[in-house]
């Protein structure tokens, strides 16, 4: 059932078809007779919606509740069974301008990263109950309680902290226990030497009655690296779930006719070879094949970076990502699944990804340097006490305050607290980090490799010459071109839209696939397309631009020319990045004018055209052996294998899924500005994190040596260890200072991009 | 110092119930939806929609 609704700022769209015994694997059980499921709904996106949602789902008969989550866009339906179909609520949700498509927050990892969150979260809940109180307990002690007194509250204490540090200390111990079962360490050994040794100790310590108990200090530590480690969950579990939601959005099946000629939809994944399947205008190919009937033109540009569609009639070979502009088609699959043309780039760009040397973050470089250091530090301490006969006890208790006043709490903190609020900061401007790494990568990159087609131009063209055409024959072609799904007609409305025109009714009109579109209007013939078409001389000089020609009855014909136009601020984009000392390649798939016309423009000097996917990924690895450190900029799947070889690399939002997949970060908005942002904010990132390494382990410098003659006492152990995380967490925050676009502006970006009909061509 | 028997028990106790309140809300997802949250407040549910 279609209801004749669904519109979004005037544009229609079709709403999601829950198909088969698909649909089961939506819906859970909440209750007896009663059903949940779940809806994503990108245009949940202001409080108004959340009440409107809300108030229309509840007041259809066999709902029985419906809730908006507005952080995730997502709606929770639970109905009861059989009093209402999940399609209608699909249909309802359309009809009042949503499109919502069901979700399963295991499909797209989301669960997982929510659950992983809950437990640092739970655990940083016990961590700090624990500390808090152990804390009040230790004050007094070193406020002068006495003896008994004493004993009485290092018992407490014991009791409170040893169970909390089972607890939290967790994730540490694991990760910990992994690193040296690989036969690495990494900061998570010294945090749980640390902890573990003072934990016993102070056991031991209160066991005897003695002063030195160091349970505080254990888990005010833990707590302080939970936050830590949760903060940088966090970053990550951002970007994720908002990429998330753009990659679930893609389409997932294909008609396919049957032996009978009766048509039937199906999951991509059950798309076999040998199959018919039948792909209406507008559809992007789900698999590679030959054409049987039909003659349509295939719009590339995703995958080869060509920004003119190309004409197939049958026996032209197509590949899956294409999409079809003019006529449907009917395709026989000759490769589906693993082994079309799309497969091939993946595994080219696995390949890649796994030629790339592993990058090891900052901490996990200094943890290489700084346990071992630390560890002697402890030794050489015992050993020192030894000798000069002080005795197993004050030898061990230095040596455990050594380990203690180490423990890289400030460290744990360093690094994440300065890339959290770094990419909160960013991702209010709309570019969205995958983790911590790719933002330290980006602080590092000395040339920059863009692609050009949706990259720097839009991959819309746009009409750009002649621009004194008369009112008439512009809403006239407009009129034709509004039958079209080709990209220049589509340009053609637009542009006449833009104009505030009303493109003039044509009757009688025909599409001729190749040609171009015929039409009746005031009893003369009007035709749109190419040349050929509309008996214009072919002209020899390609200037890299597209164009169609029309022609009204005897009249002579104009020829419209359009051009991809560059995304806003693509030229200053340019030239800062050569400001900021960094090299700029422009890299495409495109014809050498197309190409050499937008090197002029933005003012490139190194380009490649007709580049391959493999040429793209061989120039990217050139460079890279060549000791160049290579942000690849790219939205295409033809980019893929060279966003996965490249150092870093960033993707529009509009980029195709596996470009999105393939980049380490993401922008929102239509500005190409965004690149330059991200690589200021990473470098003035990179910079405070290493400024808080040297806090850090300025800190350790003066504590070190006093905990080596013993001077280390808990209640100097706790002020050190708060004082310097919060220093470093201080220092962090100023990331967050400074000049950035309102977020204002930023959430409207983010909002437009999330437009249904960009969300259905990036798919 | 007899006073100690009452305080410790009633501080700790006071501790475990934020401590319980606290994952209990968690878990009840009340940490799932901060946007929403914060302005579901501000809606007049209690007036029918025109």
């Amino acid at each position: 059932m279609t209801l004749p609704c669904c519109t979004i700022d005037g544009e229609y769209f079709q709403p999601f078809k829950l198909e088969g015994e698909d649909a089961e694997r939506w819906i859970s059980s909440a209750g007896p007779g009663l059903k949940r499921i779940e809806f994503l709904v990108p245009q949940a996106n202001r409080p108004e919606a959340m009440a409107q949602i809300e108030t229309d789902l509840s007041a259809l008969g066999g709902v029985t509740s419906a809730r908006v989550n507005l952080t995730g866009r997502r709606v929770v339906v639970v109905y009861e069974d059989g009093a209402i179909e999940p399609q209608a609520l699909i249909d309802r949700l359309g009809f009042l301008g949503y499109m919502a498509r069901p979700f399963d927050p295991r499909e797209t990892g989301l669960s997982k990263d929510d659950r992983e969150g809950g437990r640092l979260l739970r655990a940083l809940a016990v961590a700090g109950f624990a500390a808090g109180n152990v804390m009040l307990l230790s004050v007094s002690v070193w406020s002068g309680a006495q003896d008994a007194t004493r004993d009485l509250f290092h018992w407490l204490s014991a009791m409170i902290a040893l169970p909390a540090v089972a607890y939290a200390g967790r994730p540490f111990f694991y990760s910990a226990v992994n690193a040296l079962r690989m036969g690495r360490v990494n900061m998570d050994v010294p945090i749980s030497l640390g902890v573990l040794l003072a934990s016993f100790m102070s056991l031991f310590e209160t066991i005897n009655g003695q002063q030195h108990a160091y349970f505080d200090a254990a888990i005010t530590l833990i707590f302080f690296l939970l936050a830590g480690r949760y903060l940088d969950h966090l970053m990550r579990a951002r970007a994720r779930s908002a990429i998330a939601q753009l990659v679930s959005l893609s389409a997932e099946g294909a008609t396919i006719v049957e032996g009978d000629g009766t048509r039937r939809y199906v999951p991509s994944r059950e798309i076999k070879a040998g199959m018919t399947v039948a792909v209406a205008a507008g559809e992007r190919l789900p698999a590679d094949g030959v054409i049987r009937e039909g003659i349509s033109d295939m719009d590339r540009s995703l995958l080869t970076g060509e920004s003119a569609p190309e004409t197939v009639k049958p026996g032209s070979e197509v590949h899956a990502g294409e999409m079809n502009v003019t006529a449907p088609v009917i395709v026989e699959v000759t490769a589906a699944g693993n082994d079309t043309f799309l497969s091939e780039l993946v595994r080219l760009m696995s390949a890649a990804e796994q030629g790339q040397s592993l990058y090891i973050r900052i901490a996990d470089r200094l943890a290489r340097f700084y346990s071992p250091a630390v560890h002697t530090l402890a030794a050489i301490t015992l050993a020192g006490w030894l000798v000069l006969g002080q005795g197993w006890h004050g030898a061990i208790m230095a040596a455990v305050a050594v380990l203690i006043i180490t423990c890289p709490c400030a460290l744990g903190l360093a690094v994440p607290a300065v890339q959290v609020v770094a990419s909160g900061r960013l991702f209010r401007s709309g570019v969205m980090i995958k983790d911590g790494a790719a933002l330290e990568k980006l602080a590092g990159v000395d040339t920059v490799v863009f692609d050009k087609t949706g990259t720097l131009t839009r991959g819309e063209p746009a009409l750009i010459a002649p621009l004194m055409v008369s009112t008439e024959t512009l809403t006239l072609a407009a009129g034709l071109a509004q039958a079209s799904k080709h990209p220049l007609s589509q340009a053609l409305v637009r542009e006449v839209a833009k104009r505030g025109l009303t493109p003039v009714t044509v009757s009688d009109i025909a599409e001729h696939p190749g040609l171009g579109l015929s039409g009746t209007h005031a009893g003369e013939q009007v035709r749109l397309g190419s040349r050929a078409w509309c008996g214009v001389e072919e002209s020899n000089e390609d200037q890299g631009l597209l164009e169609f020609a029309f022609r009204r009855g005897g009249k002579p014909p104009v020829v419209f020319h359009f051009e991809d136009k560059l995304r806003s601020e693509a030229a200053q984009t340019v030239q800062e990045l050569k400001d900021m000392g960094l090299a700029v390649h422009l890299l495409s798939g495109d014809r050498d004018a197309a190409v050499k016309r937008v090197a002029q423009a933005v003012n490139i000097d190194t380009f490649v055209s007709r580049a391959s996917p493999q040429a793209k990924l061989a120039y990217i690895d050139a460079l890279s052996k060549a000791g160049r450190k290579v942000l690849m900029v790219g939205d295409g799947i033809n980019d893929a294998p060279a966003l996965a070889a490249g150092y870093t690399s960033m993707a529009p939002a509009t980029a195709s899924d596996i470009g999105r997949t393939a980049a380490e970060t993401v922008w929102m908005g239509e500005s190409a500005f965004a690149v330059v942002q991200a690589i200021t904010v990473s470098r003035r990132t990179q910079r405070i994190a290493k400024e808080n390494f040297a806090l850090a382990v300025g800190y350790n410098v003066l504590a070190v040596p006093l905990a080596m003659v013993g001077l280390v006492s808990p209640l100097v152990a706790a002020i050190a260890m708060s004082t310097s995380s919060i220093i470093v967490i201080a220092n962090a925050l100023r990331v967050g200072l400074g000049t950035t676009t309102s977020a204002q502006s930023a959430r409207q970006a983010f909002d437009q991009e999330t437009d249904p009909r960009k969300l259905r061509d990036a798919a | 110092m007899t006073g100690l028997l009452y305080l410790i028990p009633v501080a700790l106790f006071m501790g475990g119930v934020g401590l319980v309140a606290f994952i209990w809300s968690l878990k009840s997802g009340q940490y799932d939806d901060l946007e929403g949250a914060a302005w579901r407040i501000l809606q007049d549910d209690d007036t029918p929609k025109p």
